[in-house]
């Protein structure tokens, strides 16, 4: 008995450890249920559902080995699932930074385009929480799709809708910032300086998150001029 | 009342000397653990995922514990003659039965305590004060659920399968009832049928999705009137449980 405790043991150890186990790829990823199935699913706990489903969707296609991260996407059900995680808690702000500080930079400006359009359907029903998605948005409108009007089209959002007196001078003067004649990257670090000096960002991984940003921008602008 | 007093003590006594604190102190460590790990991966709001997703485990694990607890100790009583004897002694059945609810009721009031405190590192005070008496309200329901389905069916899986299925009912009820009714689901005879037992059970079921909630941690407790109507209509239901309770011992033949 003892023997075959420990074949059984053995066995089971060997054939896990010979599974390879990696990041769910692309093509796993499943059709958005509606928002309504996902209330169901939380049991009463819409806030932990949402921000666990969150922290499983970002895993799909974010392997290592792939070239550009998410680039097998397919960004129309990626919206759904944003826009259902969103529906079940609508205070959250993971999907929406999600959507403009991750899956936003893609080069691909068709997704892109689909993501910044999902932000800026969102952003009128709470305005005076979700503006800092739609500011992103409008600085990735201006300088990776290089489409102004749109980028325009959203500063003027949030100066139009937003009513909290603590939101910063610069984010409802947006569209002059639009208008200035900066680069990307001064744009992002005024942006982000503007961010941390009024204290928004709290959470010490959406900070790390945030600097990582930065120092990538960076990198890439470093290797652009080097490549003129 | 004071044989009711004595019955709940001595479940007490018996649970602290059980594996039930080591059990709940395991189920600490765990939900810590878990959700300590996901916010770890998570690019933003990682402190409000991990309140949220401890919370919520902490919630589910209360319940469960206290009903397997329930469960378990009413079949040990039956397979001892442990009841056959306590009701040869001089106290009525309705005061053994609610001696033992008593006692279960603190046992759960207990439960909620231990895991309202590690809670403490995420939630205003007001807010965690809120949360904690809602899940003891919610953990006495469970009780009262528990001790009524031991009592009246025989089987130990059966009464912990009712128990936990009338909990999940309770939480996913408003859910349920949203979607039969919603427009996707049609006017068909079998959407008709499938919204009238929605409301049907609606009309039987506590709606637990309304109280202990995560989101009272993050966002903020909902106003004093909106907490107690919620309290209120789960101790209803409480009052409910306890009444087909005692009326399902009361007319046991032992």
């Amino acid at each position: 008995m003892l023997w075959l405790l420990a074949a059984a043991l053995g066995a089971q150890i060997c054939w896990q450890a010979a599974r390879r186990v990696g990041a769910p790829s692309a093509v796993d990823l499943p059709a958005a249920p509606s928002a309504q199935a996902l209330r169901l699913a939380s049991l009463g706990e819409p806030a932990a559902l949402a921000r666990l489903a969150m922290v499983w969707l970002q895993a799909f296609d974010s392997r290592g080995d792939n070239a550009i991260p998410y680039q097998r996407l397919d960004y129309r059900r990626l919206v759904a699932w944003l826009r259902a995680i969103l529906a079940t808690d609508p205070k959250s702000e993971y999907p929406l930074f999600a959507a403009a500080r991750v899956y936003g930079e893609n080069p691909d400006p068709a997704k892109v385009r689909l993501v910044l359009d999902f932000i800026y359907a969102e952003f009128p029903r709470d305005p005076n929480r979700r503006w800092p998605a739609l500011a992103h948005a409008a600085l990735l409108a201006k300088h990776r799709l290089n489409d102004l009007p749109l980028a325009r089209r959203y500063a003027s959002a949030i100066e139009r809708l937003t009513t909290d007196p603590s939101i910063p001078l610069w984010a409802r003067q947006m569209e002059i910032f639009i208008l200035e004649d900066m680069d990307e990257l001064e744009a992002a670090k005024i942006m982000l300086g503007g961010l941390l000096a009024t204290g928004r960002i709290r959470d010490p991984q959406e900070q790390r998150f945030l600097e990582a940003r930065l120092k990538e921008i960076e990198r890439r602008l470093g290797e652009q001029t080097k490549g003129r | 009342m004071k044989h009711s007093i004595t019955v709940a003590r001595y479940l007490l006594v018996e649970a602290l000397r059980s594996g039930l604190p080591w059990l709940a102190a395991a189920c600490v460590i765990a939900a810590m653990a878990v959700s300590g790990f996901l916010s770890r991966v998570a690019i933003t709001e990682a402190a409000a995922l991990q309140a949220s997703t401890a919370a919520a485990l902490l919630r589910a694990c209360a319940v469960f514990l206290l009903t397997a607890h329930v469960v378990a100790s009413v079949a040990r009583e039956a397979n001892d003659k442990g009841l056959e004897l306590a009701l040869a002694l001089p106290i009525s059945r309705p005061a053994y039965y609610l001696g033992k609810l008593i006692g279960y009721v603190c046992i759960g009031a207990l439960l909620a305590t231990l895991f309202a405190v590690p809670l403490l590192a995420w939630a205003k005070p007001a807010d965690l004060a809120a949360w904690w008496i809602s899940l003891a309200t919610e953990a006495a329901v469970a009780a009262a659920s528990a001790l009524f389905f031991a009592s009246a069916l025989t089987q130990t899986v059966a009464a912990i399968a009712a128990a936990v299925g009338l909990y999940l009912l309770g939480r996913s009820i408003a859910a349920i009832q949203a979607i039969a009714g919603g427009p996707l689901a049609g006017d068909s005879a079998p959407a008709q049928i499938a919204r009238w037992i929605g409301d049907a059970l609606g009309l039987l079921l506590p709606r637990l999705d309304e109280v202990t909630r995560s989101d009272w941690l993050l966002y903020g407790a909902p106003a004093a009137g909106d907490c107690a109507r919620a309290l209120a209509e789960l101790a209803l239901y409480f009052v409910l449980l306890t009444a087909a309770g005692l009326f399902d011992f009361s007319r046991r033949n032992l």
